[in-house]
């Protein structure tokens, strides 16, 4: 301890002294504060910066996530259109056939209806011709022919088969 | 870390002041070569009678602990000459400043050349200059070798302490400054700034923030980054072969550990000193009897800083010498081509060693004052 304080110097302690404040005076003014304020104002750029791309980030990931929905979206609608599409035309076809049916059901039942009242004028005139046939024959019967009960009768006969004949 | 450090680190003091002391100097390997076959004159050894027993190598260790008024670089033993430069003394006497050049001791340290300047006369004694008492001629010693006619003047030479602390603070400088100026050209630093940046960031990430706080860290940057740098450059340079033992000085250490002392004490708040005064949280006797405990704590705490940088850099410093002394010590046992590999072996680790050392010592000293300021200046919630 004696050599300890006997080796102490009082004026290296002093020189030291005003060396060092001297020194942590200049460094702190010239090198310390300009060189912690670039650091400093680099980490807060750099934070900044990251902030700034994490934010970019997501932005990207909420517009991907927009553009997913749109076209999820779109898909849907096309969909819907096709759907509807498709369902329209079977509509339209289905009444068209609908339509068509009943018009044909109409022509043929007017058809046939004409083709009844044919048949039917057709039968009339028929009639009407075959009793003016009868009414011929029974005259050239009664005209001509009625000369022997025989030959009345052979002519009846043969009238007859022309009758069946017709 | 630390505490393994600061055991392996007392462990070797331990080691080098029981026995190891009798062995040998430090530095780089080529260097101390050279001193030995040379430094005769400085360390008490007559002209051409090398350093070689046990007895002169602890006192030439002592004496490079000391600091020293010439930079000596090389001596030559068989002439007797020093190669260097000498530096200036400037002493505050009795009579004022009084100012000469330290050549003019012609590297006498045993109070045998007087100096005389301004009708006073001076005497440098281990390392220490005199002011002899008035009428006095010659020096007179008691029977311990302590100058009994003179006093100490208050020596503020440009010692080689100085001159190392000076050129660190010129380094220091240099460096630091050319990063600030980098700054301007852009937020990335180029050239030798870019490897000074990172320790800067270190400092305040791994030593400032985490013990003074985010918000109030700011304010003590400047003590803390000067702090931790001119200590490691000082540790490093304690490494070359320039020889300076700076921050293995005591004068130097206690001025460090005041700062940090009158630091904490300027800046501490009322909790911290509620804390020393009246303990939240004890009952009444408890807080008389912790009051002398916890104001006893301040000042051992700055204690141990000073102890501590002091003795671990003292004891690289003697531990490093000796193993390279051990090239001398042991030659005649074991011959001279294995007693210098063995040094060298030895010496080369341990300077590997020291360059570790050197950086733990800076982040240790710089890591407590941290502490002590982050508990003068926390907020307790409580």
């Amino acid at each position: 301890m004696d050599q300890l304080l006997n080796d102490f110097s009082p004026g290296l302690f002093t020189m030291q002294l005003v060396i060092l404040l001297v020194l942590i005076f200049l460094m702190a003014k010239f090198a310390w504060r300009p060189i912690l304020d670039a650091l400093n104002e680099r980490e807060e750029g750099i934070s900044e910066a990251l902030a700034a791309a994490e934010e970019a980030r997501k932005e990207m990931q909420n517009l991907q996530a927009d553009n997913e929905k749109m076209i999820k979206e779109a898909r849907a609608e096309r969909e819907a259109m096709i759907r509807e599409a498709r369902e329209m035309k079977e509509k339209i076809i289905a009444d068209a056939k609908e339509t068509a049916q009943s018009e044909g059901d109409k022509m043929i039942e007017k058809a046939q209806l004409a083709i009844e009242a044919e048949k039917k004028a057709a039968f009339a005139e028929l009639k009407s011709e075959v009793a003016s046939i009868s009414l011929g024959i029974a005259e050239k019967m009664i005209k001509g022919q009625l000369s022997t009960d025989n030959k009345q009768l052979e002519l009846v006969e043969e009238l007859m088969a022309d009758i069946k004949l017709n | 870390m630390n505490t393994f450090a600061e055991i392996f680190e007392s462990i070797k003091a331990m080691l080098v002041k029981s026995k190891w002391f009798s062995k040998r100097p430090t530095k780089l390997f080529a260097l101390v070569l050279g001193l030995f076959f040379s430094l005769s004159t400085y360390a008490g050894g007559k002209k051409g009678d090398p350093i070689d027993t046990q007895e002169e190598i602890s006192a030439y260790i002592m004496h490079h602990l000391q600091d020293s008024h010439d930079f000596t670089l090389y001596s030559s033993a068989k002439t007797g000459k020093h190669y260097g430069f000498p530096l200036p003394v400037i002493l505050w006497t009795s009579e004022g400043l009084v100012t000469f050049m330290s050549s003019e001791f012609q590297h006498d340290d045993n109070g045998e050349v007087i100096v005389e300047k301004n009708g006073l006369k001076f005497a440098k004694i281990h390392t220490k200059i005199y002011e002899l008492n008035a009428g006095e001629d010659v020096v007179a010693f008691d029977d311990k070798h302590h100058a009994t006619n003179a006093v100490r003047p208050l020596d503020l030479s440009i010692t080689k302490s100085v001159v190392g602390m000076l050129l660190t603070a010129v380094l220091m400088l240099l460096g630091f400054v050319s990063l600030a100026r980098g700054y301007k050209k852009g937020p990335i630093p180029t050239g030798l700034a870019r490897g000074l940046e990172p320790l800067v960031i270190y400092v305040r990430d791994e030593i400032a923030r985490p013990n003074i706080g985010d918000k109030k860290y700011r304010k003590f940057m400047g003590f803390l980054l000067t702090v931790f740098f001119f200590i490691w450059t000082l540790n490093l340079l304690g490494l070359t072969p320039l020889g300076f033992n700076v921050t293995g000085n005591i004068a130097v250490t206690f001025c460090l550990a005041l700062c940090t002392f009158l630091i904490t004490q300027f800046t501490a708040n009322k909790d911290y000193w509620k804390h020393i005064f009246w303990m939240p949280g004890v009952p009444v006797p408890m807080k008389l009897i912790l009051i002398p405990i916890e104001l006893l704590g301040t000042l051992t705490r700055p204690f141990s800083l000073m102890i501590r940088l002091f003795a671990n850099m003292s004891a690289g410093h003697i531990v490093v010498m000796s193993l390279i002394s051990v090239m001398i010590t042991l030659k005649v046992v074991m011959g001279p081509v294995a007693s210098t590999g063995l040094s060298f072996v030895l010496s080369l680790f341990l300077t590997i060693l020291e360059i570790l050392i050197a950086f733990l010592q800076a982040f240790i000293f710089t890591m407590l004052s941290a502490v002590f300021i982050g508990m003068a200046v926390q907020d307790h919630e409580h």
